[in-house]
């Protein structure tokens, strides 16, 4: 009864809040968008200026088979090198392809010479291009040389071949799996989930406790026979609806807005959800309880949880890749394991057979970080 | 039968600053206890042990014979505390704060509409059950946090300056609701730095500088000033207060409209005296009566008896509320 009269007595302070309805339900949803939109990993329509000295119908067709490809797309043509280099600068493209004079005849003599031979070792004739890429965003440039490398490599073997049709020795036959068209929203709306709840659950509750104590209700509170757990579990039940609504609209807006696919089991990614929460939930109660002032306690809830959730929880980066050390503190990174739970859940659609240890996980951090919030938390002045 | 309230030697010290210093003092049951003194005196840090939400140090604070210090869980469900500074929810509504508190103290709700009915009756805050607390005058504020407090029937009442910044009928509201629940033999304990609100009291306690000064009844208190202050009503007040400032024996000697109030020291006031020396002066001396001590006058001699002789006033509202 006291658990319920503290729960709902924090709901209605919360509803009559405009501020922390604002945190609660319009800032999840704008981060999701925000970063939905914003972080993409996949690369197409690279601008592309080409300068093509050649002029010949080999050369063409080279540039062709780039424009054909969908990965890069002509903007420029300039008509001398010097503008490819301020092309570059103006960052009006980000590659640029130079076609040099006598591509044509070196292209004939090289097939000509692979032809006959058979591959000899002794013609190291090849007809050289020049590919000059924008460094300064180095992924774009790994990127885009990769597409380059593919692009060049199939023109060059169909000029080999000639039209010939060849067997060779060994074949991958790659299959995608999860992911099959390699759409990077798929893989980062889910974990994005996961990362916006993280924030925004740490902030709700950060301010839950040191308001009390700021404005003097506190005290009042700690003269009645209320216990402390009851206090900290009451006040984590509204904020518990709160992020699950959140999670709710979060996921529908993943495959209604971003059609990312969900495969898995609903009421498995409902269950782990909750683990999670309690546990983010529980972080910010536990700064609260511990800072007892709303702009320390905010600012300490930001800190703990945006940086971790953001680097550490395999959302930017793969956490296998990690030294030894950050790869020991995503441990207690909360989202690390609700991060493999949505991308699990969404994507693999895994069970409880696999995600059971990311539970487990989290019902640990959940049972910690409430421990030492009701622990921090104190009856008493000063 | 235990006393409502023993303090035992309590002791309370806030880095350099001793806020409470060995103050002993018993309450009985049923009692109206006024804890008296100047602002950081030492009135809310002795209230807040009693109340059990103050970390114990030393000495011991017994309420209905618990332990406070050992097991101030045990004590909160029969007593209730009113803090000085407004502890109640701004954005909740005078009726879901009174709810609020029916909860916590776990009253059964069959009991609550009469209750409620009741305290209602006595704060005349029924039409603004549903108004915010935050948009309470000051002294609907008190009433309502007093009627939080009364809604489980506590044994042991304590307020801390409950009257403070609170208008006159607020005011004698408040005192008649507290007189009600004397007679129904609740133990009210409360402070106050106004001391005609102390006369109210069955038993006062006199707080200066954490130190218990006095510890008797108003009446009682008040006796102990016999026949050391005299009103004296003259045709030139001004000058009359001028000379008797420098007369023998004299401490202190204030001006209230036109008659001089005179405090001497511990000898026994000397009416001819102060008559010959104004008549010497060329003032007509109009009355010369002997004055009844207030608690205010025996609140002063005490505290420059102790070894404060500086702070003869009463320090000032403003400079030095306890936190």
């Amino acid at each position: 009864m006291r658990l319920g009269a503290v729960a709902r007595k924090e709901w209605i302070q919360l509803r009559r809040d405009v501020r922390s309805m604002i945190l609660a339900f319009v800032l999840p949803m704008f981060l999701l968008l925000f970063f939905g939109y914003a972080i993409r990993w996949d690369i197409r329509d690279i601008p592309l200026a080409v300068l093509d000295q050649d002029g010949s119908p080999q050369s063409r067709e080279l540039v062709e088979a780039f424009e054909a490809s969908g990965y890069f797309s002509v903007k420029e043509r300039p008509g001398a090198a010097r503008e490819v280099a301020d092309l570059l600068a103006r960052g009006t493209v980000r590659a640029a392809l130079i076609i040099p004079p006598g591509f044509a005849v070196d292209l004939a003599a090289a097939a000509g010479s692979g032809g006959e031979a058979g591959g000899a070792a002794g013609t190291d004739r090849s007809a050289p291009v020049q590919l000059l890429l924008d460094g300064s965003d180095a992924n774009t440039a790994t990127i885009s040389l990769g597409y380059a490398d593919a692009i060049v490599a199939r023109y060059s073997s169909r000029v080999l071949l000639q039209g010939r049709e060849v067997v060779l020795p060994v074949r991958a036959e790659p299959r995608v799996w999860y992911n099959p068209t390699l759409e990077s929203a798929n893989m980062i709306v889910p974990a994005l989930v996961a990362v916006i709840m993280s924030i925004i659950a740490a902030m709700l509750t950060a301010l839950t406790i040191s308001r009390e104590w700021e404005r003097g209700t506190m005290e009042q509170l700690a003269s009645t026979p209320v216990h402390r757990l009851e206090v900290v579990l009451g006040k984590l039940i509204p904020y518990l609806g709160i992020g699950a609504v959140d999670v709710s609209i979060a996921v529908a807006a993943g495959i209604l807005v971003f059609g990312v696919p969900f495969r898995g089991s609903v009421l498995l990614l409902g269950a782990l959800t909750l683990l999670f929460l309690i546990g983010a939930l529980g972080v910010g109660m536990f700064i609260s309880a511990t800072l007892k002032s709303q702009v320390l306690a905010t600012q300490a809830a930001i800190v703990a949880t945006y940086l971790p959730a953001l680097l550490l929880s395999g959302f930017l980066f793969d956490i296998a890749s990690m030294p030894v050390v950050l790869r020991g503190i995503t441990y207690i990174v909360p989202a690390r394991y609700y991060v493999a739970v949505t991308r699990g859940i969404f994507l693999k659609g895994v069970g409880a057979d696999v995600l059971w240890v990311q539970g487990l996980f989290m019902a640990l951090f959940a049972a910690v970080g409430l421990g030492l919030a009701t622990r921090m938390f104190r009856k008493e002045i000063g | 039968m235990t006393p409502a309230v023993a303090l035992r030697g309590l002791t309370r010290r806030f880095g350099d600053v001793t806020a409470v210093s060995d103050v002993t003092l018993a309450v009985e049951r049923g009692e109206l206890f006024g804890i008296v003194g100047p602002d950081g005196a030492g009135k809310t840090t002795t209230l807040r042990k009693l109340a059990g939400v103050l970390g114990p140090r030393e000495g011991d604070a017994q309420v209905l014979g618990v332990s406070v210090a050992r097991d101030p869980e045990r004590v909160k469900p029969h007593v209730a505390y009113m803090s000085q500074r407004f502890g109640l929810y701004e954005d909740l509504t005078v009726g879901e704060n009174i709810e609020f508190y029916a909860d916590l103290y776990r009253v059964p709700r069959a009991e609550r509409p009469a209750r409620l009915e009741r305290l209602y009756r006595f704060s005349s805050l029924g039409p603004f059950q549903s108004r915010l607390a935050g948009n309470l005058s000051g002294g609907m504020k008190q009433k309502l946090s007093l009627s939080c407090a009364l809604i489980h029937h506590p044994e042991v009442l304590l307020l801390d300056e409950p009257t403070f910044g609170v208008d006159p009928i607020s005011r004698r509201d408040l005192w008649l609701i507290l007189h009600e629940m004397v007679a129904e033999g609740v133990t009210v304990v409360v402070t106050t730095s106004y001391l005609d609100e102390a006369e109210r009291c069955d038993r006062v306690a006199l707080l200066d500088h954490g130190r218990v000064l006095a510890l008797d009844s108003p009446a009682r208190l008040q006796e102990r000033l016999p026949g050391r202050l005299l009103a004296v009503r003259t045709n030139d007040p001004r000058r009359a207060r001028e000379l008797l400032k420098k007369l023998e024996g004299v401490r202190r000697a204030e001006l209230f409209g036109d008659t001089v109030h005179l405090r001497f020291e511990q000898a026994a006031a000397d009416e001819t005296r102060v008559r010959s020396a104004l008549t010497a002066a060329g003032i007509e001396v109009l009355a010369i009566e002997p004055l009844e001590p207030s608690l205010e006058d025996v609140f002063m001699e005490l505290v420059a008896g102790a070894g404060n002789g500086a702070n003869e006033e009463l320090p000032d509202a403003e400079t030095s509320r306890e936190g």
